[in-house]
């Protein structure tokens, strides 16, 4: 007898329906708390340095930004001294304009060459598997090298750029990154130069999405070549173009390193951008606090640019 | 958020046109069309010149005697070739103590990268608990939020921490990006459910799913993350600036940039040499692994 009531229990299903709810429910708090567990153990890692160095930052940032921090470690709370400070500040003031001028400047043109170049090599052409891959290359050579080897090729008395404009019969050639005003040109060339080639292939890879039929529907109804790109493929490459403005925006915004190699933001104050400004106040002059401050303006600007665009692409494609 | 991503069937299209070049159909020939195409020629030509000149003046001159450099008018061809320059600049300069650091950073940090990246990704991809979404969220978010930003905070901290003015610094810095964990995740949602279903009903547990199914089936992925970092590790050079004041721990961009700025009268052949063999090993990766960086940045958008 005992052992066929034995066999009979092993043989029910392990979910008796006599208890459903209960069983039930503890099984999948169970099973979720074993999940929660597990997917933090593979997170975790990761999580923790990414924590560490980008989450903690950004909130202290914003605390630092209302105390006077420096070099001693000591912090006060300020309230909002340091940006009334900021917005009477020229120099801020400056850096802000110039990082605007620069965007104006990179942001239209870096588009139209990424997007002409990947429109010419979308064309059946000898050499263009081997174009597509070098357009790319000055994209991963160190901004170093680059700017180095830009200064000496716009040096304006010795340098080639120059001397090829006089052999084209312009007398006086632009000063380049000794003219206040030719230095933000000049950067933008450079900027622009490098990187081109990979929004060129974001662009290629985009036009590789845009339906052959839609062209041949409109080829047929007789659009020109100008009407099928403007009606055929640009609308097909919204998602492409929204995501390149973005980058291309935001990487506008935070514009350095290369300024930082190339001139310094100088002369004078003509190519000083938000980044310099803030790297100058906090590491060269150790006012924490205050660069803080101007670390919350370019925080602002790149979030509000980005939310601003995704609202516009959204109410575009409804 | 998630629109911060480059758009998928872009990727996808980009893996294709890694592979194979669009096939080249044979048309009838009219005149206009015929003229068309020595445009389109002339236009990828021109385009060609202006993107290589920097480079192929670059090597030139490396090549050149000092007072060659800035000639007029431009020497192309350097008139006699100065192989020396490329043996002096060891002897005149620091670089095997730059290469070495350099070296090392981009090789740990890589490693870190794609071990810490590809586990964090699996655990966003393949396991279903509460806030996964929201923590991804907040991961991308972060690419929206310029290092520009928060360098000033993540200075002090890490100053606080000791680790300021040594080679763990840098390390830290970049070996934990969100950058590689949604490159890989992206990856990982192409790999088929039932493959892992399938492990895990042979008992495999989910650590062995994504070290014996998931990461051999990832190599692609796992070589476009570790090229790109690595290149962004070598070529990286405002982390250097601000945390390696120490000249022993100069990387190549900061001993290169050094250079400029510290002699009186820099050799500039000597320089340029010097930029050459710092970007050697860059297209060396390059040209071994263009295929996998064309991927990469189609799935992720590389950090720039």
């Amino acid at each position: 007898m005992a052992t066929t009531t034995a066999t009979e229990v092993a043989a029910q299903p392990p979910v008796s329906p006599a208890p459903p709810a209960v069983s039930g429910k503890r099984r999948r708090s169970r099973l979720r708390r074993r999940n929660t567990l597990l997917g933090w153990s593979f997170i975790l890692p990761n999580f923790l340095g990414f924590a560490l160095l980008t989450l903690v930052p950004i909130v202290v940032l914003f605390y630092m930004s209302l105390t006077n921090w420096n070099v001693f470690g000591t912090a006060n709370w300020v309230g909002f001294a340091n940006f009334e400070r900021l917005i009477g500040d020229g120099s801020f003031r400056i850096s802000v304009l110039n990082t605007l001028y620069y965007s104006a400047l990179h942001i239209p043109l870096t588009f139209v060459v990424a997007l002409g170049l990947a429109l010419l090599l979308n064309n059946k052409l000898r050499g263009v598997a081997f174009f597509r891959t070098a357009a790319f290359f000055p994209y991963i050579t160190s901004i170093v090298a680059i700017a180095i080897v830009w200064n000496l090729l716009f040096s304006p008395d010795y340098g080639p750029i120059n001397e090829i404009l006089r052999f084209f019969g312009m007398e006086n050639p632009p000063g380049w990154l000794t003219s206040s005003d030719w230095a933000m040109p000049a950067v933008v060339i450079v900027s622009t130069w490098r990187d081109m080639g990979y929004y060129m292939i974001l662009f290629l890879a985009g036009l590789q999405t845009v339906p052959r039929e839609l062209h041949e529907a409109a080829r047929v109804d007789g659009a020109s070549t100008i009407q099928r790109f403007f009606n055929v493929t640009l609308p097909s490459l919204r998602p492409t173009t929204f995501f390149v403005t973005v980058m291309l925006t935001i990487n506008s915004f935070k514009i350095f390193d290369l300024i930082l190699v190339m001139t310094e933001g100088g002369p004078g104050q003509s190519t000083l951008v938000i980044s310099q400004f803030i790297y100058t106040k906090g590491f060269e002059e150790s006012q924490f606090g205050y660069a803080s401050a101007a670390s919350v303006a370019l925080f602002f600007m790149c979030i509000i640019v980005t939310v601003a665009q995704f609202l516009l692409n959204k109410k575009r494609s409804v | 958020m998630t629109g911060l991503l480059a758009p998928p069937e872009d990727a996808r299209a980009l893996r294709k046109l890694a592979d194979s070049p669009p096939p080249r159909t044979p048309r009838a020939t009219s005149p206009w069309r015929r003229i068309g195409r020595i445009g389109l020629y002339l236009v990828l030509i021109v385009a060609a010149a202006g993107l290589f000149a920097p480079f192929i003046w670059m090597i030139t001159s490396s090549l050149k005697t000092s007072n060659e450099v800035f000639s007029i008018p431009v020497t192309w061809v350097p008139e006699i070739f100065v192989w020396n320059n490329y043996v002096e600049i060891w002897t005149k300069s620091d670089m095997l103590t730059w290469l070495r650091n350099t070296l090392f950073l981009s090789v740990v940090v890589t490693f870190l990268q794609v071990l810490t990246g590809s586990f964090a990704a699996y655990g966003f991809a393949r396991i279903r608990f509460p806030g996964r979404d929201a923590l991804f969220l907040v991961y991308i978010g972060t690419i929206a939020v310029p290092w520009q930003s928060y360098m000033i905070p993540q200075f002090i901290l890490l100053s606080e921490l000791k680790v300021s003015n040594t080679l763990w610094a840098i390390v830290l810095l970049q070996a934990f990006g969100a950058f590689g964990v949604f490159l890989m995740k992206q990856f990982y949602e192409t790999i088929p459910e039932d493959l892992s279903e399938a492990a895990r009903l042979d008992g495999l547990s989910e650590y062995g799913i994504w070290r014996r199914i998931m990461l051999p089936l990832s190599i692609p992925a796992l070589a476009s993350l570790a090229l790109l970092t690595f290149v962004n590790t070598w070529n990286d050079y405002l982390g250097p600036l601000i945390y390696l004041r120490n000249p022993d721990l100069w990387t190549i961009q900061l001993g290169l940039k050094s250079f400029v700025s510290s002699l009186y009268d820099t050799n500039y052949a000597l320089l340029f040499a010097g930029l050459v063999i710092s970007v050697i090993p860059i297209a060396i990766i390059f040209l071994l692994g263009q295929k996998y960086f064309v991927e990469g940045i189609a799935t992720s958008g590389m950090k720039g």
